[in-house]
Order: structure tokens, then sequence, then C-alpha cells
């Protein structure tokens, strides 16, 4: 199939009992590119991250990343391929303190074998990508117990921890969400500056106009299936998904 | 009234590089590490055979707690093996000296390595496990083990193997353990602020977010109980050559149980506590050998006060009062 894809999703279900939480979804990501998924709450977006990332066993369908069969291969070993994800409910070591966090990937075969293990001082290198992710150099900040940081901080902390991968594709779930609207603008041009500097990402939203300013293409899903893809604009003229928004529209 | 806490400064003052500032500063830093590591080397001078007996004893019981606690604090498992590791320890070192005739200079080393690789491997299995459940699994194992001694009748069955080698006199014991046991704490110490101990927190806190970093979790913990397992089957070898004997009571479950209390006592997380608690604990519950039974109540009952009303342990207890000053002031 070629290099024209850098992650392909084919007819990937899972349920749990009886809740079909994804089902028959496929999709593919171009590589520097940005995919939005959007969707009603419960309609399976943050499974389909933990299926895709390893988290999750799937009941049917295969995961292709970079031309290899990902389906069912352990977490760590997906990120180390490459394909990383944040977390929702943020997850931070709470008792390490900020750039210490950000040791933990530095340590993965990933960064070792990349990097050739001429990281250096490891500490640098995490102020570095904390910086560079907006964490204030000259201040506490990243050496405050992660514990103690307020959520915008938790939130770039989780990106950082991807980016220390040196990932090909991020998976964001709801980066934006319980910020406030200065802090999303501060983290819009991070997110275009990794675009820019070739890495794929697929974001998961509820913040629709952010997310149209950033992504290239839209996957709308409710109740676990893909209702539409394409374009934003496209995407939201499509009955279907005004429909799993707003309700049907009552015949006249 | 109200108290007033005022900071030291001790702790700001004496991060890193800062330290070597002055004279004082290294001083605040030496000085508490200086009491326990001269207060340790110094004690044995002074206590007569029994007592150099019991200090013995509770030099093993510290290596537990530490393991215990390095275990529980750092890693997030839940580890209480302390009788499989110094039974295992133990019966290989016995072992390997009554059938051989290996010295103990061979065999003590060949058990730390031998038992600690022997009780991870059946220990792996169960690492998927968290919290309660480990534990529980890490419990049975010692009582396991009893069991197929005394039914298979191996190893001396219910007698167990006496006459091993023993160490030459009481100063080699002493200063054989001592010395190992203040560098398993300051190793262990170091270890948890490496690249190693900092992922082994991470694992503690979450361990999705370090698979999700790329970091096999599993090898991690495997890599964390061998650690705690070295020390643990080293109290293990010794103690079998100490007495000269081998039976089935190194699998009893005070070596589980006591590191426990220990790291209730000098406080969790800590690793100096733990050592701390054991050092008091264990001559304490010699001295209240006369109360028979009774002793477990009193025991209980020191547990409970520690845990009621020093829930941190006396440790972080003494620390606070190290780098702050408190006194009562009229408002």
């Amino acid at each position: 199939m070629g290099e024209a894809f850098l992650l392909k999703v084919e007819k990937l279900s899972k349920a749990f009992g009886g809740v079909h939480a994804v089902v028959n979804v496929s999709f593919q990501l171009a590589p520097g590119k940005v995919l939005g998924i959007i969707g009603p709450n419960g309609s399976g977006k943050t499974t389909l991250v933990n299926v895709i990332t390893g988290f999750i066993h799937p009941q049917s369908g295969r995961i292709y990343f970079k031309d290899k069969d990902i389906t069912g291969l352990q977490p760590h070993k997906i990120a180390n391929l490459g394909l990383t994800r944040t977390f929702q409910v943020m997850r931070p070591y709470h008792s390490l303190s900020a750039f210490k966090n950000i040791i933990v990937p530095l340590n993965s075969p990933r960064v070792k074998k990349t990097r050739a293990g001429r990281l250096g001082d490891k500490d640098a290198v995490a102020i570095d990508i904390l910086e560079d992710i907006g964490f204030e150099r000259d201040t506490r900040v990243p050496f405050k117990t992660a514990g103690s940081l307020p959520l915008g901080y938790l939130k770039r902390l989780e990106l950082a921890r991807c980016i220390a991968l040196k990932p090909e594709v991020i998976i964001c779930d709801e980066v934006f969400s319980g910020l406030s609207m200065s802090e999303i603008t501060s983290l819009i041009p991070l997110l275009e500056r990794l675009q820019m500097d070739g890495i794929a990402l697929i974001m998961i939203e509820h913040r629709l106009r952010e997310l149209f300013r950033l992504a290239n293409r839209v996957m709308v899903m409710n109740f676990g299936q893909k209702i539409a893809e394409g374009p934003p604009g496209v995407v939201m003229s499509d009955p279907a998904v005004k429909e799993a928004y707003m309700g049907k529209e009552k015949s006249p | 009234m109200r108290k007033k806490r005022l900071d030291r400064g001790v702790r700001a003052r004496t991060e890193g590089i800062y330290a070597l500032t002055s004279w004082s500063e290294m001083g605040y830093l030496i000085f508490p590490r200086g009491v326990l590591i001269v207060g340790l080397l110094v004690l044995p001078i002074f206590l007569d055979l029994y007592g150099q007996r019991v200090l013995c004893a509770a030099c093993i019981y510290a290596l537990l707690a530490l393991g215990f606690d390095f275990l529980a604090g750092y890693v997030g498992v839940v580890c209480l093996g302390g009788s499989l590791f110094i039974g295992s320890g133990g019966y290989i070192a016995g072992l390997l000296n009554s059938h051989f005739g290996w010295p103990a200079l061979v065999t003590i080393p060949l058990a730390t390595v031998g038992g600690a690789l022997f009780s991870t491997l059946i220990l792996i299995p169960c690492l998927r496990l968290r919290g309660i459940y480990f534990a529980i699994i890490s419990f049975m194992f010692p009582l396991f083990a009893v069991y197929i001694i005394i039914a298979l009748n191996i190893f001396g069955g219910t007698e167990g193997i006496s006459a091993l080698d023993t160490l030459p006199n009481s100063w080699v014991e002493l200063y054989l353990i001592i010395p190992i046991l203040l560098i398993a704490l300051f190793a262990l110490r170091r270890l948890v602020n490496e690249d190693m101990g900092l992922i082994l927190r991470g694992i503690k806190d979450n361990d999705q977010a370090v698979k999700a970093s790329g970091i096999d979790i599993t090898l991690y913990r495997t890599k964390a109980v061998f650690t705690a397992a070295l020390i643990g089957c080293f109290g293990g070898a010794y103690l079998s050559h100490l007495y000269g004997w081998l039976g089935i009571s190194l699998f009893a479950m005070d070596f589980s149980i006591l590191p426990i209390a220990a790291t209730a006592m000098g406080g969790m997380g800590t690793l100096a506590g733990p050592v701390l608690g054991a050092l008091i604990l264990t001559p304490l519950s010699e001295a209240l050998r006369g109360f028979g039974q009774l002793r477990v109540v009193l025991y209980c009952l020191i547990l409970i006060g520690f845990l009621v009303y020093k829930p941190e342990g006396f440790l972080s207890y003494l620390q606070r009062k190290y780098e702050q000053s408190e006194h009562w002031e009229e408002v």
C-alpha cells in the first residue's frame, strides 16, 4: 500500500459486554497531517484511542502503522514505534517534579536508539523540552512537583511527555478541554509547530472552532460508528452530523 | 497561643551543589548521616554477647524492612515476601554448605544471587497483580514452601539441617552485616533518585502513563523485586550461617510482618526510617520475650499508636524538627 499512509485503521470493533463502543471504524492518516475526531460524549472516541495505542485489545479489525501490523501489540512497544498519546484525564507522576516527569520517556528504548545514547545531561534536555512547550525557563515552574501544577501546565506536561519520545504521531485526547480561552490560544501555535516539524496529529476535541483551525480532515463518530469524514467545512453540513449534534429536523 | 513554625532553610540551602557552599551547610547534611553510620559501627563495642546477637538479628530485619519500603514506597508493589527471601537465601546457603562443604565466603554470595533469582522468578507471574493481590500472593509462597518441605521430607524436613559452618567470631558476624546494611541503605537512597528510580516512582504514581512513554513496566517491576530480593536473600544466607542451622522457621511469618511494623513506625518511603524502626523493634520484641504471647499485644499497641498518632512515621517527624523550628507564641 506504499508510504502514503502513516497510520491505517481497518474495520476496528470493540464491545464491552453489550455496549458497542467502537463499531467497524476505518480511517487513514497521512504523514504530517492533522485529523480531528469529534462526536458527542460516549461516542467511543477515547476507546478508539485506547485500542489504537494498545491499551485495549480490539475484537476485530487491524491497525497498521508504517505498513507494520501493530494490532494487539503492548502499549510500550507501540509507543516505541513512534505512535504516542496523551491522556484525557491527565496522568502526571505527581510526586516527581515537572522536569523529572520528562526523564521517564527519555529513558525509553526509542530515545536511546534514535539519539544513539548521546543525550548528554538528561535534566537539561528535559528542561529544554519543557521550555519548548511553554514552561518558563527562568522560573521555579519546571522544578515544582507535578502534583502542585495547575491544569494548563499539566496538559502541556502530557504533550511534553509525548514530544520527548520524538514521535511520528501524537494522539491528543482532548487537550483543550478545561482550559481557558487564553490558554487555548497559546496552545494552538504549539500544535501548529509540531505539525510543521512533520508530526502527524490526531486530535479528539469538543472545541470545534479551534479544531477546525488546525485539522486537515475531520472524522465524526456517534454510537461507536464513523458517520462522516471529510474536510472540516464539508463535514459539518452533513445531515447525519447535524442529527448527531442537534437532533433530527422536524419534518414540516 | 498558637504554634509558630519557621523553616530553617536547611533543605533549600543543601540541595544539590549549594550544599558545598559552606562548612555549616555540609555539616547539616553530614550530621544525621554521620550519627547513623558512626552509631551503628560503634554500638557493638558496648554490647555483651547477647546484645550483639540481637543486633545481628535487628540488622537482618532492617535489611528486610529496607526492601519492603523500597518496593512499597517507591515502586507501589506491596511485597510480603520477606520470609520467602530469607527462606530461599538461607536454604541455598545452608544446602551448599552441608552438601558440598563450601565455606560461608562462597555460599553467602551464591545464595544471595541464587535466592534472589529464584524468588524473583516465582514472583514474576504475579507481578501483573497490583496492591493487595500481590501482597496476598507473596505471602502465600513461604507457606507453600514450608508444606512442600514437610510433605516431601526434603532438605532435612521439619528438623532442618544443623552443624553448618558458622562465622569465625562475633566481630566478623557484626562487621559483615552492619556495613552491608549501610551500603544497601545508601545505595537504595541513591537509586531512587537515579533514572531507574524515577521510572519506578513513575510506575507507582501512574503505570499507564509509563507504558505510554514506551517503557516496559513489567521489566522494571521485575528489576525492582530482584533488587529487594537480593537484599533479603543476603539476610537469609547470613542468618543460616549465623546460627549454623537451617529449618522451616526460616520461612516464619515474622520475616514478612516485622518489616511492615518497622516501616509503619519509621515512615513509609523514607528508607532510613524502616531501618531505624527495625533496629528499635527487634530489641524491643527481645526484651518482651519474658511476657510470652502477651508481647504480641504490646507490639500491636505500639503499632496502633504510631499509625494513629504519627502516621508519617518518626523519621519524617524528626526530619521536620531538624528542618523547622517550632515555638508557641501569644496571639
